[in-house]
């Protein structure tokens, strides 16, 4: 039964580095229910998996510990919940330090924080392996067999139900490993609307509304082409706030007061970000159809959000594997009119006669001119003749970390034995990068659901 | 008929899955949507990425958001961590696609021509 109740999701974080004034701008400008704090993306798990190596107390989104420690006070008082995968590979080991800081906000006794644990395959992947479970590449079909000696975590992504159980008993913090970044705004919807587990069509419209929360001012003017050069105070951009409904539909929003702008285009870009086939957006808890969204604007800094439909999830879960998959370095060297573009390209080529007269072995090498065609390639065309400046950006890739070691020194000394008119050497040799590589797979559910754990501890 | 760069008629947002850099385009106004829909065929957006796009672009519909998504497979040079681009996430890709030139109605020409671009400045 709708009965006009408005649950406020405000998005707090998009990824892991987001400005950190934000979340304390959604707590203190206006009525929020839950705070939604998306951290990972496919490349943050193997981070954080290095992290645990060197100290078995990390692996999680550390800056979210003092974040929480300052806001903790604000968000008892006003009995705002907050929702976040910010625990990584290390869930627990983040709640601990969660504890901790709210002890030294003061909030003792008075706040509850949830933990999920099970997303995390590595101690099973053996087993699994021995069980038949491939967990083939889903791009290229391999099984992971092939590189399972190279493999640096493997974590399931999870939906809306253990963060639920985490809710329902009471957790004011829940705090995820590999949660799906939609499931930290529609998991609190199912709490507080009680939708079924086969109601579809709402359960796809706050996919929806996860989509748009989860990469942060994404949707309320950050990085968005259509009239950039008119959206107002970017500095203190309003991040998205999701004014949700029982039956699904939504308003997008932002506090008043705050920057950045909520309209059509801002929406629809963010909608439209990382999308695959919008007809099948496939998540733990249901397959959302993206082309049934219908956008209202609704006043200034409103979105209204209806129409969504949704059909039931599939048997799978995607596993998120990423493993060491060889090394590279990008050095760079900026070369000054006249003919800079002609001088950079010379480089190049000596850097490259060079690598080769070493005999270096390298899977892949890469020459860019960026201020000329880094990011457009040909279709920049031939550059000007007096282009002021431009900066060569050569990378090197290889399974042979000596080779890429020694590529490192071989850009310093360009400077004096290569084209003139060449500077910006200051930031020293290239560093030398392990790649961690991304291998999507899929498990049965069954095999992971019944491993999930909740815990709910006091401050 | 009149030639405008794609900029004019549409914006767009890009992102990654892996290799395959996505590209979703939007119409500024509906009404030029079933132009995009005609015009910007998977055929001529992999002709116009040239060696940028090394595998299959495909193209899906949203008509409900007068939008197109295109999957540029095989852009990234491996993609996340692997890739040695600059752009190894396919941020900007969209804005690669936007430099494509079309051939529109006079009336449509007239109407599209600057609406992409910031305005020129007034000199003070």
């Amino acid at each position: 039964m709708s009965d006009g109740r408005v649950v406020r999701i405000a998005s707090g974080q998009g990824f892991w580095g987001d400005d950190l004034e934000a979340p304390v701008r959604q707590v203190e400008g206006g009525p929020i229910d839950y705070l939604m704090m998306d951290y990972l993306a496919e490349v943050t798990m193997s981070i954080m998996q290095k992290q645990r190596a060197r100290d078995p107390s990390a692996g999680y989104a550390r800056d979210f510990v003092p974040l929480m420690e300052r806001l903790f006070p604000a968000l008892v008082e006003r009995g705002i919940r907050v929702v976040t995968n910010a625990g990584g590979v290390n869930p627990v080991g983040c709640a601990d330090a969660l504890l901790e800081a709210g002890r030294r906000a003061g909030v003792e006794g008075r706040a509850r924080v949830g933990t999920v644990t099970g997303d995390d395959l590595m101690d099973r992947l053996d087993a699994l392996l021995e069980a038949g479970h491939t967990l083939a590449n889903m791009e290229t079909g391999e099984p992971l067999a092939t590189i399972r000696d190279r493999v640096q975590s493997a974590n399931v992504y999870i939906g809306a139900a253990p963060i639920l159980e985490a809710l329902r008993a009471g957790a004011d913090v829940v705090v995820t490993g590999r949660s799906t970044d939609t499931a930290l705004t529609y998991a609190p919807m199912i709490h507080e609307f009680g939708w079924a587990a086969d109601a579809y069509d709402r359960l796809a419209a706050g996919v929806v509304a996860g989509h748009i929360n989860e990469c942060g001012a994404q949707s309320t003017g950050g990085n968005c082409l259509a009239d950039w050069w008119a959206i107002p105070d970017l500095a203190g951009v309003g991040f998205p706030i999701v004014e949700a409904s029982e039956d699904g539909s939504f308003v997008v929003t932002k506090h008043p007061g705050t920057g950045g702008v909520v309209n059509r285009a801002t929406v629809t870009e963010q909608i439209v970000y990382e999308m695959g086939d919008p007809t099948t957006y496939i998540t733990p808890d249901v397959v959302a159809d993206f082309t049934t969204i219908r956008l209202e604007e609704d006043g200034p800094d409103r979105v209204r959000v209806h129409g969504v439909r949704g059909g039931p999830p599939t048997e799978f879960l995607k596993v998120s594997i990423a493993y060491a998959d060889g090394y590279k370095a990008v050095g760079t060297l900026t070369y000054a009119w006249p003919d800079a573009a002609e001088k950079a390209r010379l480089a190049a080529r000596v850097l490259r006669e060079r690598l080769d007269r070493l005999g270096l072995r390298f899977d892949a090498l890469r020459v860019e001119l960026v201020g000329w065609d880094s990011t457009h390639g040909p279709l920049a065309g031939p550059p000007p003749r007096d282009l002021p400046e431009v900066q060569l950006r050569v990378g090197m890739r290889s399974h042979d970390r000596a080779s890429v070691e020694r590529f490192t020194r071989e850009i310093a000394p360009l400077v004096l034995t290569g084209p003139p008119s060449v500077t910006g050497f200051a930031g020293g040799r290239p560093r030398v990068q392990e790649i961690m590589a991304y291998w999507p797979a899929l498990i049965e559910r069954e095999q992971v659901e019944p491993f999930l754990r909740v815990d709910v501890r006091p401050v | 008929m009149a030639t405008v760069q794609l900029v004019d008629l549409a914006h767009a947002r890009s992102g990654d899955k892996g290799d395959t850099a996505n590209v979703g385009v939007i119409a500024y106004d509906p009404r030029d949507y079933p132009l995009l829909v005609e015009r910007l065929t998977p055929q001529r957006v992999k002709e116009h990425f040239g060696p940028l796009v090394k595998g299959a672009v495909e193209r899906f519909e949203l008509p409900n958001l007068h939008a197109l998504n295109f999957l540029l497979h095989n852009a990234l040079d491996g993609g996340g961590t692997v890739s040695l681009m600059n752009d190894a996430q396919g941020k900007v890709f969209s804005t690669a696609l936007l430099r494509m030139e079309l051939e529109v109605p006079d009336e449509v020409a007239e109407r599209v021509r600057g609406r992409g671009r910031r305005p020129a400045r007034e000199e003070t």
